[in-house]
């Protein structure tokens, strides 16, 4: 008679009747892998100049997300929270500049107070400071909403803040929709500055107003670029906010645990509150970026970039700041190839296909930690 | 509608009498004599039908048809609530994606009966072949995995979806050529054939709202298992994604999806309305007694220790994925039959109608109701449908063409002030006549309240 194999894996295999079959699961994941991978590559050499377009739509995209979603996964670190509003806190910040710009004429108070100004210097003056008006009233707002609506639900289930969200959501599209405040229209979105084209071929050339690009030739535009700068800042600024200084210290201490940190003297409240505001600024910046990029506005226009942005963040592991940029870039890329190679309407569907299967791989997302304990 | 004060009232009477015709109707459900609970089924059938149809002269009726349609839209979302509370007031699986079942049930349903009443089988016999063939392919793995304890979640779903596509390419085969074949039988638009007359359409529909419910559990059952697998909120963002995927694909049936007469973004026109909304009624009553008869088995009681604390009702050797699963799959079949209902009822379905904003008012309703508790989800669902619907439109119809928009301005705000005011929802945990638990099981001492899902037990201050 034949002693039992003492060796680790016989032990194992008989104790979990199965574990041997996991190459299937991962075969199929592979597979899937392979094919966009061979998809990909295959529409890269059939069309480089249409791939590389793609690629910097999928980019100027992505930093737009990148934006939004760092308020969701700042908000969801502290609070553990969807909030639902933070698009419309987006689309509020597109109305604003929207105003500002149109009815205001903010973006030319540098030429009507200092005549002599270079033009260059005066848009760029106006235009940030469109931007940050916007910035400014979407903070204020975030901050009473989270005032009015979450900060009474703090200690009731998570069920009716997340009940909450959606009905502050509701709120303000259809608040905005209202023919006194903004209208259901779509309105067509003047921008402060006028962009400006350029194409790549046998160098950088400047696309004349009127004219198309040479085809074969890769456009981008200085909103592109501005998007890009925007977002990536703010990642810096962002990071710098949270790693180096004592309200980041704060906030993180208050999203690793709250009645610890309020035990510490931590004014968690207000921590939160400062939390939402920063989202809600990142967001309201979105919002005019990305209405410059697109110009044409409505009420209901925060609603699926809000949850690309959340999707983002999830992708990239919700509460890691870093993991919304990453996720979010991911998002822009795989919206625009869908869009550019599949169909345009199959882009959500897919944006969300990979989230499902990257939740599987990887449960808290790519950048996420394990989760210790149920929250 | 015009406004005035008379109107405000007969809508505020309406919602009171259709919450207490409810509360009758469950009392009397609850009756210990079996004729009793038929004889009450049928009445309380019977009092809504003659106040429909009993005129008062001058082509006036109790209940108008835009009110009868209400009924017939609480119905069916009731159904789709009810499902929704078993995934996540009763299992704590925070869910999202009901109103894509809900989709999935009504296109399916819908396609059968279109083709049908155009001479093609096909739909019936493809769906029906396939819904049967793919359950007993997933029931046989089932079993045969079961052996295979430890047999990760993607291998089993890899090995199960490979299972489906065989099962659903066999019903493609096998039925597509089928339904040709006995597409004679139906005639032409001029003569009539054998199998067109209304009671086999009547048939034809109840089968197709059960396939449609079957289907939407089978691909709830290959969406869930890899998926449920995922932590509380993820579970939610991923059920989202699934709604959005559905409507999304929607919005492609004529050009990603090989079905032209959905239309796509259009809208599928010209579905037989096969349905008044005594169909919902009957369906309704069928999804309560298996949910009540579910809730109190030993098998609900199972389902119900997973939400309260994983780890505890796995030490009591309850298999927490299976019951996590199969409440999943109980909760989209009732979606899935909910939806197979309307889609018979105004004879169009729109993708707008599925998308996922519209998807959070079964949740909205459920926690309004309060979460883990069937009456509270009934009574949510009737309300909030004739007010949202009845009252509120009749309150803003003199505001002119903004009503609609100021209408969802106050809908959020009510929710805001249900939300801060009663946390809990509005009925917290009672359920009313034949939706408590039977008698021979209170005997015993029960524990004390439960609290509903992944939720933090909050102190009800009385």
């Amino acid at each position: 008679m034949q002693q039992a194999n003492p060796s680790q894996p016989t032990r194992v295999i008989a104790r979990h009747p199965g574990a041997h079959l996991a190459w299937i699961g991962k075969g199929f994941l592979l597979l899937l892998a392979v094919l966009a991978i061979i998809v990909l590559v295959r529409s890269f050499f059939d069309n480089p100049q249409l791939f590389i377009q793609i690629v910097i739509s999928g980019l100027q995209l992505g930093f737009v997300y990148a934006l939004i979603a760092l308020g969701y996964t700042m908000v969801y670190g502290i609070v553990r929270l969807i909030n639902f509003a933070h698009g419309d806190v987006f689309m509020v910040g597109a109305f604003v500049s929207y105003f500002a710009v149109s009815y205001f004429n903010l973006h030319l108070w540098p030429t009507v107070v200092f005549p002599g100004i270079p033009v260059g210097v005066a848009v760029v003056i106006g235009s940030i400071t469109v931007i940050l008006l916007s910035m400014i009233v979407c903070a204020m707002m975030a901050a009473v909403i989270e005032r009015v609506a979450y900060r009474p639900l703090r200690t009731a289930p998570r069920i009716t803040a997340l009940i909450t969200a959606i009905g502050v959501s509701f709120f303000l599209e259809y608040f905005g929709a209202l023919n006194f405040v903004f209208t259901a229209r779509f309105i067509p979105y003047q921008r402060p500055f006028s962009v400006v084209t350029w194409y790549i071929k046998d160098g950088i050339h400047l696309v004349v107003a009127g004219q198309a690009a040479p085809i074969g030739s890769i456009t981008f535009s200085n909103i592109a670029i501005i998007i890009m700068v925007a977002s990536i800042l703010m990642q810096v600024a962002l990071q710098f906010l949270v790693r180096r200084t004592k309200t980041g210290k704060a906030m993180r201490a208050t999203a690793f645990d709250k009645q610890t940190a309020q035990l510490m003297g931590i004014n968690a409240d207000q921590v939160i509150s400062i939390t939402f505001a920063i989202g809600a600024a990142l967001a309201g910046m979105g919002g005019v970026l990305y209405a410059i990029a697109y110009p044409s506005i409505n009420t209901l226009m925060g609603i699926l970039p809000g949850l690309k942005a959340f999707v983002a963040a999830v992708l990239g592991g919700i509460g890691s700041i870093p993991g919304a940029f990453v996720g979010a870039l991911i998002m822009g890329q795989a919206e625009s190839l869908t869009a550019g190679y599949i169909s345009t309407p199959m882009r959500d569907a897919i944006a969300f296909s990979i989230l499902i299967i990257v939740l599987l791989v990887r449960p808290t997302g790519i950048f996420g930690e394990p989760e210790g304990e149920k929250a | 509608m015009e406004m005035n004060p008379f109107s405000l009232v007969i809508s505020i009477v309406k919602i009171v009498a259709v919450l207490a015709w409810l509360y009758g109707l469950l009392r009397v459900m609850g009756h210990a004599s079996k004729w009793v609970k038929i004889a009450g089924i049928i009445a309380a059938f019977g009092i809504i039908q003659l106040a429909i149809s009993l005129p008062l002269g001058g082509g006036f009726t109790i209940l108008n048809d835009f009110d009868t349609g209400l009924l017939f839209q609480a119905c069916t979302m009731a159904m789709v609530a009810l499902g929704l509370n078993l995934i996540y007031g009763f299992n704590g699986q925070f869910s999202l994606g009901q109103w894509g079942f809900y989709g999935l049930g009504a296109y399916a349903a819908a396609d059968i009966t279109f083709r049908w009443t155009r001479g093609d089988a096909s739909g019936l016999l493809v769906a029906g072949l396939g819904v049967i063939l793919v359950g007993l392919v997933i029931l046989g793995l089932n079993r045969y995995l079961q052996r295979y304890r430890s047999l990760p979640v993607l291998s089993a779903f890899t090995l199960f979806l490979i299972g489906t596509v065989i099962a659903a390419t066999v019903a493609l085969v096998i039925g597509a050529p089928l339904g040709r074949m006995l597409s004679p039988l139906f005639g032409t638009s001029n003569s009539p054939g054998l199998l067109s007359s209304d009671l086999v359409l009547q048939v034809v529909f109840v089968l197709a709202v059960l396939i449609a419910g079957v289907f939407a559990a089978e691909v709830s059952f290959l969406f869930g298992l890899p998926v449920l697998s995922l932590g509380s909120d993820y579970f939610g963002i991923a059920t989202l994604g699934f709604t959005i995927v559905v409507n999304t694909l929607m919005v492609n049936t004529d050009t990603i999806l090989p079905f032209p007469e959905m239309k796509g973004g259009r809208g599928m026109v010209g579905i037989p309305q096969l349905t008044t909304w005594f169909w919902a009624f009957v369906f309704l009553i069928l999804v309560l007694v298996v949910m009540r008869n579910l809730i109190h088995s030993s098998t609900g009681r199972a389902i119900m220790a997973v939400r309260e604390d994983e780890t505890a009702a796995k030490a009591m050797g309850i298999d927490v994925a299976s019951h996590k699963l199969l409440s999943f799959v109980i909760g989209s079949l009732f979606a899935g039959i909910g939806g197979g209902v309307y889609a018979h009822y105004i004879g169009f379905l729109s993708p707008g109608t599925f998308d996922f904003i519209t998807g959070f008012n079964p949740l909205i309703i459920i926690v309004f109701g309060g979460l883990g508790s069937m009456t509270g989800t009934l009574v949510a669902t009737f309300g909030w449908i004739f007010f949202l619907e009845g009252l509120l439109r009749v309150v803003l119809g003199y505001l002119g063409p903004e009503a609609p928009t100021w209408r969802f301005v106050l809908y959020p705000i009510t929710l805001l002030l249900v939300m801060l005011l009663r946390p809990q929802g509005l009925l917290g945990k009672v359920e009313w006549g034949f939706l408590h638990p039977p008698a021979a099981k209170q005997r015993k001492p029960e524990p004390p309240a439960i609290q509903p899902g992944p939720v933090e037990a909050t102190p009800v201050a009385r």
